[in-house]
């Protein structure tokens, strides 16, 4: 729930309206829970529409890959931080699943799309984020996973036209 | 996953009686889709007016759907809410499937 929990998420977290922390467990159902948890806080609560439906995007596509690949076989705990900044939402996001492969995020290209055959019914999970996120980092250690991004706030700030994969 | 399927001639219209189509209902909303197209039809209308939420298991949920009523029945969608709008867009298919703003005058009432 709507907390401040700053010490070791080493971020400083203000009154509440300007952090959130939540754990859920790794499940779809939780992560179902935790969305509206999230988008029912202050932090959340007070985008407009668009900026808050381009936060359910991303949260639902990040929380529901860590369940489907980090703890694909085993599970855990999720824990979410978010902090108002200028300039947007920066969202925390730990697990202590399994890497990504290589410890790389995936590239989220794009998957090709061809009406006579092989209609992609995936793949699109890590397009949208990349699509819709800035500053997209994500770090391994020795206590697991840490994903860290910020999320716009500003009317309907989608990046996807800038985004080209490396 | 509460469907309500109605037939109008040659026109099935499905309606998702949910708020979201995500992670947790993807598989359950295909399944059901399969039950109530069995029903025969020349085209399958997916009305999504009530769907506020669909990620990206929702969408390849209904990529499935179209693939599964074969190249023969086309499925097209209606009623798509700002969120869904957006996923479709981002992803480019709202260039794969027919989406209609609103359902057909006539159909409003019976769906």
């Amino acid at each position: 729930m709507a907390c401040a929990k700053p010490a070791d998420m080493g971020m400083p977290i203000g009154p509440e309206r300007d952090g959130v922390h939540l754990v859920i467990t790794s499940d779809p159902l939780a992560v179902r829970a935790g969305l509206a948890n999230l988008l029912a806080s202050p932090l959340l609560g007070a985008l407009n529409d668009a900026a808050r439906g381009t936060a359910e995007i991303v949260l639902a596509e990040v929380l529901n890959n860590i369940v489907e690949h980090a703890y694909a076989d085993i599970s855990g705990d999720i824990q979410i931080t978010l902090c108002n900044r200028a300039g947007g939402i920066v969202v925390d996001i730990h697990d202590q699943g399994h890497p990504f492969p290589q410890e790389r995020l995936p590239q989220g290209t794009l998957p090709e799309t061809c009406p006579t055959n092989g209609l992609p019914e995936g793949g699109f999970g890590w397009f949208l984020i990349r699509s819709l996120v800035q500053n997209l980092t994500y770090r391994r250690d020795k206590l697991g996973n840490h994903l860290s991004f910020i999320l716009p706030t500003e009317a309907d700030s989608e990046t996807v036209s800038s985004f080209r994969p490396t | 996953m509460d469907l309500i399927a109605t037939a109008h001639g040659a026109l099935l219209v499905v309606t998702v009686c949910q708020d979201r189509i995500d992670a947790a209902s993807a598989i359950q909303f295909k399944e059901r889709m399969r039950e109530v197209t069995q029903t025969p039809s020349d085209r399958v209308l997916l009305d999504l007016s009530q769907v506020q939420f669909l990620d990206s298991s929702g969408l390849g949920a209904v990529v499935g759907v179209m693939k599964l009523l074969g190249r023969d029945r086309q499925l097209e969608l209606v009623g798509l809410t700002p969120t869904v709008a957006k996923v479709f867009r981002l992803t480019r298919m709202d260039t794969v499937f027919t989406i209609h703003p609103t359902l057909p005058d006539g159909l409003r009432k019976a769906s």
